[in-house]
């Protein structure tokens, strides 16, 4: 079923907007990512303009992340305190990354330094979870029946000021880091045009020292407000929010994150992180295999910039 | 209404045919075009007659050109280039008008039916369409026929040699398929006869691209409102992502 897509002025089929939020809903209540990573080129793909891609994917985000949310409430893990901390330093971030988009715009090349971005990112990232996952569940397997050997803390991060009873986190720490956090996440979202999931979830597990299960919950409730955030300032200024887009994206988001949350109960906290290390890593050498090789259509069309 | 109008047409031509020994005269299937939510395209079917108050001309055929042309907007197009081993933007070039669609369709192949002066004159092919400051260098010209090139794979541009039939040197009919992807405006429809690659007449008609029922409102409300309709996209989804979850919640529990 074809159908006609107001802001974006390109005609699509329904099912297959609806078949990929749903498969991006999934990864999003298993991971506590919010999919952008993957939506965003995906849209681009079908033919989606980027710039209407990017800022209907924001709202996309709410919604899916909204839905995984609510599961997570239920089982009490999202570490609010955290949550609000992390989020302040995330619009703070957002702001200044809005900031920072519009200088590189006017420097021109700024796709391929999102696209940069992209690759050196997902393959830090990518790359530290994968060795690290499969060191602990090697480990896991070397002394089973062992109590799992204790995650070390950084001495310079206890020694900071304005320290914090996190309880769900079951962590007492200072403010400083997690601010730092929400502000790099923040800037990096708003640059990349996406939550920033699968920066905040790693930065949460190794540089915060925060449970696993507890943070897929935490970063969803951050993510709402950063990419609502971002929805509104696309809106306002682009006018590049397509309604009936995101509507399809969300409503296959939702549902696939209801499941996504469910799955992610049942599998292990070195399973789910050895799976997103893998996706990231998959998304990271196609983006880099994309700058590397010499692509079909060298010319690119473009609204004038004084339009 | 529209008989009234062909009538009329017809009337206003044969003022015209005491100056012109042939004249066109024509009609359009659709004179509007109405992007619907499930809009996939449109086909235009366009037909009509040459007058003559005289006996068919001697010599060269009779040869008849139709065009459909979008609104005008600039176009940056930008170029890559290898740098540093990876694929980047390294140039960009902008051209000041090119039609956002472009449909010719003529009797027979481009160079038998109008010469290069008549096409410069009534910019009838595409490269003539596309209007660009410094197209002159042999470098500029990449980027314009890049823009032919990429609309021209999204079927944007179309050029349908042989695609006009003529009867009996009177009667002419053709077809557009103009694709989902159109953006709104005025798009003009235009008809020209040539004997010998000159232009003899021409006769050009409005169709009016535009957004109806949901599709208008949405695209109104987000330029006119914005603030509005960012609120309304967020309460969607926030209520999307609650009835989601309610309603598993609602499976498992009962």
């Amino acid at each position: 079923m074809q159908i006609y897509l107001p802001i974006a002025e390109v005609s699509v089929n329904a099912f297959l907007l609806l078949g990929l939020g749903g498969m991006v809903g999934i990864l999003s209540g298993m991971f506590g990512v919010g999919g952008g990573f993957l939506l965003t080129p995906l849209l681009f793909f079908i033919g989606i303009p980027p710039a209407v891609a990017v800022a209907t994917e924001a709202n996309q985000i709410v919604a899916s992340s909204f839905s995984g949310v609510l599961a997570h409430f239920k089982r009490k893990t999202v570490d609010l305190r955290m949550g609000v901390v992390l989020l302040i330093g995330g619009l703070v971030g957002a702001a200044l990354g809005v900031q920072v988009f519009n200088m590189l715009r006017a420097m021109g090349q700024v796709d391929l330094l999102v696209r940069l971005c992209y690759v050196v990112f997902l393959g830090i990232i990518g790359a530290l979870m994968f060795v690290e996952s499969l060191r602990t569940i090697r480990r896991a397997k070397a002394n089973a029946g062992g109590p799992p050997p204790r995650r070390q803390h950084r001495g310079w991060i206890h020694a900071l000021p304005f320290k914090m009873r996190f309880r769900t986190s079951g962590l007492y720490l200072s403010v400083i880091p997690p601010l730092i956090v929400g502000v790099a996440v923040g800037v990096l979202a708003a640059i990349m045009g996406v939550g920033g999931g699968f920066i905040m979830v790693p930065a949460m597990i190794y540089i915060l020292g925060m449970p696993t299960k507890v943070v897929v919950g935490t970063s969803l409730f951050q993510i709402i407000f950063v990419t609502a955030f971002s929805t509104l300032l696309h809106a306002t200024t682009n006018y590049t929010v397509d309604m009936i887009l995101a509507v399809l994206l969300l409503i296959g988001g939702v549902i696939g994150a209801q499941i996504g949350a469910r799955i992610g109960v049942k599998l292990k906290a070195e399973q789910l992180r050895i799976l997103l290390a893998i996706m990231v890593l998959g998304v990271c050498s196609k983006l880099a295999f994309d700058l590397l090789v010499q692509p079909a259509e060298l010319f690119t069309l473009g609204a004038a910039s004084g339009h | 209404m529209k008989q009234i109008l062909l009538i009329l047409a017809l009337l206003l031509a044969s003022v015209a045919a005491t100056t012109q020994a042939e004249t066109v005269v024509a009609g359009l299937s659709q004179n509007e075009v109405s992007i619907t939510a499930n809009f996939n395209g449109s086909e235009i079917l366009i037909f009509g007659a040459v007058q003559r108050y005289a006996p068919v001309p001697e010599g060269d055929p009779l040869e008849v050109i139709i065009t459909i042309e979008g609104p005008d907007q600039p176009v940056t197009v930008r170029r890559m280039d290898r740098r540093y081993g990876i694929w980047m933007n390294t140039e960009a070039v902008e051209v000041d008008a090119a039609p956002t669609f472009y449909a010719v369709a003529t009797t027979n192949p481009f160079t038998q039916v109008i010469s290069d002066t008549e096409d410069l004159r009534h910019r009838v092919s595409i490269p003539r369409a596309i209007r660009a400051v410094g197209t002159e260098t042999e470098h500029q010209r990449d980027f314009t026929d890049a823009v032919i090139r990429i609309r021209t794979g999204e079927d944007l541009y179309q050029v349908l040699e042989g695609a006009v039939t003529l009867r009996g040197d009177t009667l002419f009919n053709t077809s557009f398929r103009m694709p989902a992807n159109l953006v709104e405006g005025a798009y003009t429809a235009r008809i020209f006869l040539t004997r010998g690659r000159e232009v003899i007449s021409t006769y050009e008609t409005d169709i009016t691209v535009r957004k109806v029922g949901l599709e208008r409102m949405i695209y109104t409300l987000a330029h006119e409102r914005p603030l509005i309709y960012g609120l309304l996209s967020l309460a969607i989804a926030i209520a999307a992502g609650w009835l989601a979850s309610a309603v598993f919640r609602y499976i498992r529990t009962g």
